[in-house]
């Protein structure tokens, strides 16, 4: 029927099958003929990066913004060395990614030719799933698949290395419709739970005194729907809800039963009512060591159902009592017709006693602070642009460090899909890339990143494709001069002794922007920070905002490495006792 | 007993022998899979044994021997699943009843001494010689892997020997007379 295509026209036609509408990329030796046919259609639009690292965070930035997967197109050896960390990334936030590397043809594979590596070797442990493509008849069907695995169940990374001779030869592409993915392959995930489950569950949800839900970065992937279901079955039953760092939007952050975020950098009274509850309902979190704290005293005397779509999450580090593996679009519809169904109520007077200590706690102001000098505060910073910039739709990436959490504590996120940061993995340099990714997607709205000198630096060359492309992101340097989160768990617990998280050299941010031919501002006054935020948010280009912080300042509420959610230092003045603070030491 | 670098609580895990067997697609890589997710997650292999068991549909049976906690091996069978050419993953021992074997062969520095001895070990064990060119002593023994250790403990107080062994293979023994497959 249809005229036999190359490996590579058949790439570029699975893409557009799909629906891709941007890929990222990097080209070199080994996928010069996906990029020769790239050259010849008009569909698909290409983002050239300046490092393959900043092609898969872009990726994952448009895939978090958007929902849709993110693709990127890199070559062998370097090219596929260099998203190794975007992927782990992606496998750890479950992110959908599909990963196209040029592999050197099939005669020199093991031969250790130019520019070769065993990519699916190293990026086994780090994809849902990979490939390398033999034969160029298989290619549309691996694609297809690939797709549907990335997207299917709890999402991912998947790779497809291809060898350069499989994309000059010539075969036949299949349709998307026609191709028939083994069921297996697919994880069969239980979309709907197990009603007996989904029965004890709101029984014990009825019956609750002091329950609060722990809300995690499933309920975003499983879609803006389900975030709008947990949000009505929070104020059906009225229990307070706290959020992951995964999970902020999905709840808005002014919503009256919202605790905010929980965990090490999470409000006192999150923490403190996770304590204390009876009855913990994790909706699409996984007991992540960040939330947890020590194991042996997290949440001791509580009863917890537990609902995700990967059944590997549950019992795997907190045993639980009822585990519910379901999509919970699916899952929370099933909620309320079991809780509609057997008339439940909520026992209203012991919730008003449990409200009445939650309110107790927040009395703390755990995220208190004094702006009285004229040194800006980051926590003033954040505030100020949160301030300046909610009445506009605005994504927030970030890198990771005390400005990840102060933006995590101090940015208020109504809506899930917002706020795109690097949790499981941790990676610095995810920022920038991924808000060009999001600006990508939404070339109308306000994309910032929110960002330290230091992680700033591990992505600067991104600067020349935000601009080259247009995107008008803006960076927001929070500039203490430190790898402040660095300094931070030195003071804590290697007295003092700052080896090596000062950063002397830094570069001139402002002339660092204008030599990209991008805007650069800088407040180092409090009456400052106003005038560089609305210059900021106002300019169509993209800017980079040097924001002059107190060096000092460290992120506050903490539970330290090997403490308990009722453990929590507010200040610098509280110290951890000293058999934990030793303990605590050896961990991450 | 898991994976976080914080203690927990459990006070004395029982550690239990446990014989998982998995059905996978036989393409590139699969099994690179399976014991990269074992060594990647810190799990034990104690064995391990692949074989393609249905040519048609390239299918291949791994039979894998780990020990742990119900937790670890629950959580085991749960990260198998997340494999993609991965169709099914069994425990035996949950399953209740199995058989299980295994194959040993084994060469022996014989003299005129320790020959006739041996050669009673060996057929008191029901170890069967097997015939080569080279006329050497090779013997093979197949059954449980308690009968083999103790061929071997016994074989080898009378005679040097080099042995391979192949890890135990098991099929669930459980009446599957209605079901398919």
């Amino acid at each position: 029927m249809s005229e036999p295509l190359t490996g590579a026209e058949i790439v570029l036609k699975s893409l557009s099958d799909q629906g891709v509408e941007v890929i990222f990329g990097y080209p070199g030796g080994a996928v010069l003929p996906i990029y020769d046919s790239l050259f010849k259609q008009n569909s698909i639009r290409h983002i050239l990066v300046r490092q393959e690292g900043g092609a898969i965070h872009a990726a994952e930035g448009y895939a978090r913004s958007t929902g849709k997967i993110g693709v990127v197109l890199v070559t062998s050896g370097p090219g596929a060395t260099n998203v190794v960390t975007g992927l782990t990334d992606a496998m750890m936030d479950s992110v959908p990614i599909v990963c196209i590397t040029g592999q050197v043809p099939q005669h020199l594979i093991g031969s250790d030719a130019f520019q070769e590596c065993d990519t699916t070797g190293i990026t086994r442990p780090c994809t849902k799933h990979n490939y390398l493509v033999k034969d160029v008849n298989k290619l549309s069907s691996v694609f297809h698949e690939a797709f549907a695995i990335a997207n299917n169940g709890r999402p991912g990374p998947v790779l497809i290395d291809i060898p350069k001779d499989v994309q000059f030869a010539t075969g036949k592409y299949e349709n998307k419709e026609k191709n028939l993915i083994p069921k297996h392959r697919l994880f069969e995930p239980q979309v709907k739970a197990n009603e007996k489950s989904i029965e004890d569950a709101v029984k014990l949800i009825a019956n609750a005194e002091k329950p609060i839900f722990y809300i995690g970065g499933g309920c975003i992937n499983s879609g803006v729907e389900a975030s709008n279901l947990v949000t009505q079955f929070v104020e059906e039953t009225n229990f307070p809800a706290t959020m992951t760092l995964m999970g902020l939007g999905v709840l808005p952050s002014s919503h009256k039963n919202s605790l905010g975020m929980l965990g090490m950098h999470g409000m006192y009274e999150a923490n403190m009512a996770m304590h204390d509850c009876d009855v913990m309902i994790n909706i699409g979190a996984r007991f992540d060591d960040r939330v947890t704290g020590r194991l042996d005293s997290f949440s001791p005397n509580s009863k917890k159902i537990h609902i995700d779509i990967d059944a590997s999450n549950i019992n795997k580090t907190i045993n639980v009592d009822i585990p519910i593996i379901g999509d919970i679009k699916s899952v929370m519809k099933q909620f309320f017709s079991s809780w509609e169904k057997n008339q439940f109520k909520v026992k209203k007077n012991n919730l008003d006693i449990w409200w009445n200590q939650i309110n107790e706690w927040k009395k703390i102001d755990c995220l208190g602070f004094e702006q009285n000098d004229s040194i800006i505060k980051p926590q003033h910073a954040i505030k100020r642009l949160y301030e300046l910039t909610k009445d506009r739709k605005t994504f927030i990436t970030t890198e990771v460090g005390q400005h990840q959490m102060w933006a995590a504590q101090y940015y208020k996120f109504e809506k899930p899909n917002r706020w795109l940061t690097s949790g499981g993995l941790g990676t610095m340099g995810y920022g920038l890339p991924a808000a060009i990714g999001a600006q990508v997607a939404n070339p109308k709205d306000l994309v910032i990143d929110i960002a330290g000198d230091a992680s700033i630096l591990m992505n600067i060359q991104e600067m020349s494709t935000a601009v080259q492309h247009r995107l008008p992101v803006k960076i927001f340097i929070l500039n203490n001069e430190y790898m402040g989160m660095v300094r931070q768990w030195q003071e804590l617990l290697h007295g003092g002794r700052y080896s090596e998280s000062y950063t002397d050299s830094l570069p001139d941010f402002v002339k660092l922007a204008e030599s990209f031919k991008a805007k650069g501002l800088r407040a180092k006054k409090v009456d400052e920070l106003d005038d560089v935020i609305k210059e900021m948010i106002n300019s169509e280009e993209t800017v980079i905002a040097d924001i002059w912080i107190n060096k000092e300042e460290n992120c506050f509420p903490m539970i330290q490495s090997g403490s308990a959610h009722n453990e929590m230092l507010l200040n610098k003045e509280q110290k951890q006792d000293k058999k934990s603070a030793e303990k605590g030491k050896v961990l991450v | 007993m898991n994976q976080s670098v914080y203690n927990t609580p459990n006070t004395k895990p029982e550690i239990n022998r446990h014989i998982l067997t998995v059905l996978v697609d036989n393409e590139p890589g699969v099994l690179a899979r399976v014991i990269g997710m074992f060594s990647g997650r810190g799990y034990n292999i104690d064995s391990l044994n692949v074989a393609e068991v249905n040519n048609n549909n390239h299918l291949s049976r791994i039979t894998i021997v780990t020990h742990g906690t119900k937790e670890v091996v629950q959580q085991i069978q749960s990260q198998l699943m997340r494999i993609v050419p991965v169709h099914s993953v069994i425990n035996l021992d949950k399953e209740g009843r199995s058989v299980e074997a295994e194959v040993a062969l084994i060469y022996m520095f014989l003299n005129d001494e320790n020959k006739k001895e041996a050669y009673q070990i060996c057929d008191f064990f029901r170890a069967r010689k097997i015939e080569n060119e080279n006329n050497t002593i090779i013997f093979e023994i197949a059954g449980a892997s308690e009968r083999i250790n103790t061929f071997i403990k016994d074989i080898s107080k009378i005679a040097l020997i080099e042995i391979v062994r192949s890890g135990p293979v098991a099929i669930s023994s459980i009446n599957k007379n209605n079901k398919e497959e």
